[in-house]
């Protein structure tokens, strides 16, 4: 899909440079924007160290595993397909605490592991079941304490606190997995209703 | 929030210090390992970021944003949405390189504590590349049929669109 979009984005501004007469800035903004990205990545580097530093910290001191604990009794409820103790509850649990302490190294594996083993006890193997899709639509809603990246990034382009817009992203989170995890529980409530009909 | 906001990082770095210190983790050791895996992942994401940032920086110069955005302008408006941010609404369930691209456009163009910049920096944070993870995740295992997960994503992700525009009034008068 990216393969489209971004010869398109190219291919779209030549189109629009002709019109608006801007092929001089066109011309500079090839040779600008690849360079700006260079740019961000030194910028960001050192936050970003430090902060996967310290969360290499907290996860060798257990507290990926605590968080799973913690997750653990909700997620049951969330899952009901896969019984306590299962390997694809344990795989789900590791990978939402690694999200939300903003692990995406470790995160996505985990997902990875947790989706292989959801469909192991899949009776239609070409078919999503239910956990499945709850699984993808709660990672797919970034429920992350600290999303460094972003603050890296409101930092280097002169933020005064670039933290502070924090609650506001938990808030919306938080209210954006609540509609996700509600959604997809009204969507494959229906479907079941039909097939008992 | 100011007040607030200066005490998170500080203090979370305390606190995982301490935690790791009762733990009996080697802590510099320990961080060196990880800072490392942050370096190598950093620059790794550099050539995606590379392409995307070009291509957006040329659509941004081409004139090409802001008239898209000028086209969205009476309908963003009537709903209370910044059209300036629509470029990142429409590419951030796509791409997180092509959606940090537009969100460093936004910052430039609008500053990153407008607020625009700040409704763009709740809607990066609150939400994720969907289409991406959805297609690495069911791939990953050969699923054909995602059934309700796309709708069913797609409300998370407009809910977290709309929410991010009404958190940052209501945190920031």
């Amino acid at each position: 899909m990216l393969n489209i979009i971004w010869a398109v984005m190219i291919l779209l501004s030549f189109v629009c440079a002709l019109f608006t007469g801007r092929m001089p800035q066109l011309s500079e903004a090839v040779m600008n924007g690849a360079g700006s990205a260079v740019e961000l990545v030194i910028g960001t580097l050192g936050m970003m160290c430090v902060w996967t530093g310290f969360m290499k910290i907290a996860d060798a001191g257990g507290l990926t595993a605590v968080l799973c604990k913690a997750f653990y009794p909700l997620l049951k409820r969330l899952f009901p397909d896969y019984g306590a103790g299962s390997g694809a509850l344990k795989a789900i649990s590791m990978n939402m605490a690694a999200n939300f302490l903003g692990l995406g190294n470790a995160a996505t594996p985990l997902g990875l592991a947790a989706m292989k083993e959801m469909q192991k006890e899949n009776p239609e193997p070409k078919s999503a079941n239910n956990s499945m899709v709850m699984f993808v639509v709660i990672n797919t809603a970034s429920i992350q304490l600290i999303p460094t990246f972003m603050g890296a990034l409101r930092a280097q382009y002169g933020a005064a606190f670039p933290f502070d817009i924090l609650p506001a992203v938990w808030l919306a989170s938080v209210v954006s997995l609540i509609v996700g995890v509600i959604a997809a529980k009204l969507m494959q409530g229906r479907k079941k209703e039909r097939r008992l009909r | 929030m100011e007040s607030f906001s200066v005490y998170i990082i500080p203090a979370v770095i305390c606190i995982i210090l301490l935690f790791g210190f009762f733990r009996r983790v080697p802590l510099f050791d320990t961080f060196l390992a990880g800072a490392k895996e942050g370096l190598w992942s950093s620059v790794s994401i550099l050539p995606s970021l590379v392409g995307l940032m070009m291509a957006v920086t040329m659509l941004s110069a081409s004139g090409a944003l802001e008239l898209l955005t000028g086209w969205a302008a009476p309908a963003a408006d009537f709903l209370g949405f910044p059209a300036q941010v629509l470029p990142l609404a429409l590419l951030r369930p796509i791409s997180g390189s092509g959606s940090t691209a537009v969100l460093t456009e936004i910052f430039q163009n609008y500053g990153a504590d407008g607020f625009i910049g700040r409704v763009a920096s709740v809607m990066m944070g609150s939400t994720e590349t969907t289409f991406y993870a959805i297609a690495v995740y069911f791939g990953s295992v050969g699923i054909k049929k995602t059934r309700h997960a796309i709708p069913a994503a797609l409300a998370a992700d407009t809910t977290g669109y709309i929410m991010s525009v009404l958190a940052v009034k209501l945190f920031f008068r």
